[in-house]
């Protein structure tokens, strides 16, 4: 399995479940990847079997693996990942309307929730005239890395723009630790969509991929030895994957032509 | 459903803990319907719902909640860390009870903490240590005021250099006497924390001891006596018995049970109110040494019938050690003499000799005393008290 290693916490997980899934059991190892690009590649390319992947890059396997021949499947997610909502902040202002944003502060270039997803809905709810300053940190990683959308917040903050983009779990962070001052709301909340998934290629061994399926999915918060584990991760619990929770992320991805139909990425500026 | 007005409070304002407990007190299948004016509420509520989780949905009417099992199953496998009280104190607990205190619901899992490898109820306790603690606690005291530092009088130079060759000896013996407790603490199970609190303000006396006998041997000059040799032997022998009642027992019972007589013969002959006041103070604190130790060592002997064996042993193995040392400083035991003669005349010398000889008689005598209540017969008693380290302590 590839995991991106967008924080040093990855390998105590990982290390944790390894060891978990072994003593259940499964012949099962991982190997780390410094950005969610090669690792959608090489799960195409059958190099590794399964990836937990960023919905950016479960939108990208899809598509390069149809290009290549192969299907990839969204197996299993966290609780966490379903029915996200990324919102716009503005300064408070009486009559401030979405049409009146004429700056917005997003997080890095590759950020499905502070990004792709809420810039998509700024120009379908009118606001067509967009200067878009964009925080990229932690290039490659899918906005893992929770610095851009800290930035772009404190951009607002600071008045160098109209707006910023960030995740709702975020909102609230941010407003705790006092990132965002009072005197800040919310102009915009988009449509629930799905994160992060457990992609797995065709060409993985049937028996194997549903045995570790199998047992993520068994996985229980009440057992004290995977419980740290979950914690770390962001879960509560497994559960099935779906794939209806990407549609607003794809149309991104086209309007903004970050990837082609084919998965080849075609974004400008994008190094991973 | 059951409704829950936050009003104006917001989730950066706290509304989370109202939530928490409307959800705690919802009937089963029931969903708690979350209403407020914060214009975050919706958005951060949901944030908020996916990090415990929990499940969000929003109608018309406003945000529902639906409470996940994820709160219940942490504390599915918890366990109590035996009871609050020392009646509630288990024989053996588990190293993985660690740091958390006694009586305690302890979550399953977590860190199994290495090191406190003194850990059952029938080494460490005795039921005396609770009140022990409390007494020691209510008698701490200051030594800037419990010491009327001013009433220093002028004594003769070759009196004053006994008086200070005598604290230098015993800031020495107070070092080891802090030292010893202290690693001894780090090594119990916080289980056992009315034994860790004692050992803990036992250290903390020493440490005030080590001030006042520093302190007077400092009053009106600048340099203290001699350390011998030997004396550091003994006392270093002291430092590597790593088993608890052991080193309890050469320490208290043995060792300052010996510094008893020593302090009270100090109270006894001291030349100067100072040396009086000071010796006095630390006889109190070292009595509840001893009595911690000899209640402990009772209620194990009482349990473990190979205890005395073991007891006898560490008594010979540390006099084959020390066999060759040449024991006591020979400083100290003139400085002694000096202090119980008062003066420099032959009569004197021999009233102040004898006075010491007394003295080591008095702490043959404490010592048979206390190895007679651990159970050795009288014999016994007194051939193990003539083994012990000439140093006294």
């Amino acid at each position: 399995m590839g995991a991106v290693a967008y924080d040093p916490k990855v390998v105590t997980i990982w290390e944790g479940f390894r060891r978990w899934l072994r003593d259940s059991g499964l012949p099962f190892d991982f190997v780390l990847y410094s950005n969610y690009e090669r690792q959608v590649e090489d799960l195409v390319a059958g190099r590794i079997h399964a990836a937990w992947n960023s919905p950016l890059a479960w939108v990208r396997a899809e598509r390069l693996a149809a290009a290549e021949g192969h299907t990839v499947r969204a197996a299993a997610m966290r609780d966490t990942d379903r029915d996200l909502t990324s919102v716009v902040v503005v300064r408070s202002g009486p009559d401030v309307k979405l049409a009146d944003i004429r700056t917005v502060a997003v997080g890095a270039i590759d950020s499905p929730q502070a990004t792709l997803i809420p810039l998509a809905h700024l120009r379908a709810a009118g606001a067509a005239d967009l200067t878009v300053r964009r925080f990229d940190v932690g290039v490659g990683l899918h906005g893992d890395h929770v610095g851009g959308e800290r930035d772009a917040a404190r951009a607002l903050a600071a008045g160098e723009v109209d707006a910023a983009c960030m995740i709702d779990a975020n909102h609230l962070a941010f407003t705790q630790e006092g990132t965002l001052p009072p005197g800040t709301r919310i102009i915009a909340q988009t449509a629930p969509y799905d994160h992060c998934n457990m992609t797995l290629v065709d060409t993985a061994p049937a028996d194997l991929a549903d045995r570790f399926v199998g047992l993520l999915l068994s996985m229980s918060y009440a057992d004290a030895e995977v419980r740290p584990l979950l914690d770390l991760e962001g879960l509560k619990v497994w559960q099935e994957g779906r794939t209806s929770g990407y549609a607003q992320l794809a149309a991104a991805v086209d309007q903004s032509g970050f990837y082609d139909a084919k998965g080849q990425v075609t974004a400008a500026d994008y190094a991973p | 459903m059951t409704r829950l007005d936050l009003e104006g409070l917001g989730f950066a304002q706290g509304a989370h803990i109202l939530v928490e407990r409307a959800l705690r007190g919802l009937p089963p299948g029931d969903r708690l319907h979350v209403v407020g004016h914060d214009p975050a509420l919706a958005v951060h509520l949901r944030g908020w719902c996916r990090s415990r989780g929990h499940v969000f949905s929003a109608d018309q009417h406003g945000s529902l909640v639906s409470p996940g099992p994820a709160e219940r199953q942490r504390w599915a496998g918890a366990e109590r860390a035996g009871g609050p009280r020392p009646d509630g104190i288990v024989r053996r607990p588990p190293p993985h009870w660690g740091l958390a205190a006694r009586g305690a619901l302890v979550e399953a899992g977590g860190p199994t903490p290495v090191g406190f490898d003194i850990a059952d109820r029938d080494v460490v306790w005795a039921d005396l240590a609770p009140r022990l603690y409390a007494h020691a606690a209510a008698a701490q005291w200051d030594p800037a005021v419990a010491v009327d530092w001013s009433a220093a009088t002028e004594l003769p130079e070759d009196i004053e250099a006994a008086v200070v060759q005598v604290m230098t000896y015993l800031v020495e013996n107070e070092q080891a006497a802090l030292v010893i407790p202290a690693r001894l603490l780090a090594r119990i199970h916080p289980h056992f924390r009315e034994v860790q609190q004692l050992l803990a303000v036992q250290a903390a006396d020493e440490a005030r001891h080590i001030e006042v006998f520093s302190r007077r041997a400092l009053l009106t000059g600048s340099e203290l006596g001699t350390s011998s040799a030997g004396g550091r032997a003994s006392l270093t022998s002291l430092l590597f018995e790593a088993d608890f009642s052991l080193a309890s027992f050469l320490l208290s019972v043995l060792g300052e049970g010996a510094f008893l007589a020593l302090l009270a013969f100090l109270d006894e002959h001291a030349p100067d109110p100072v040396t009086r006041q000071v010796t006095r103070l630390a006889r109190v604190d070292e009595a509840r040494h001893v009595a911690f130790g000899v209640a402990h060592l009772e209620h194990q002997a009482a349990l473990d019938p190979t205890l005395r064996g073991r007891l006898r042993a560490a008594v010979e193995r540390r006099h084959d050690a020390l066999v060759d040392t040449a024991g006591l400083n020979a400083d100290v035991y003139d400085a002694l003499v000096v202090l119980a003669a008062g003066e420099w005349t032959p009569a004197a010398i021999a009233r102040g000799y004898a006075a010491v000889q007394r003295l080591q008689a008095a702490m043959d005598d404490g010592r048979r005393q206390r190895l007679e209540r651990l159970g050795f017969p009288p014999d016994e008693a007194a051939e193990l008290s003539a083994l012990h380290t000439r140093n006294f302590m």
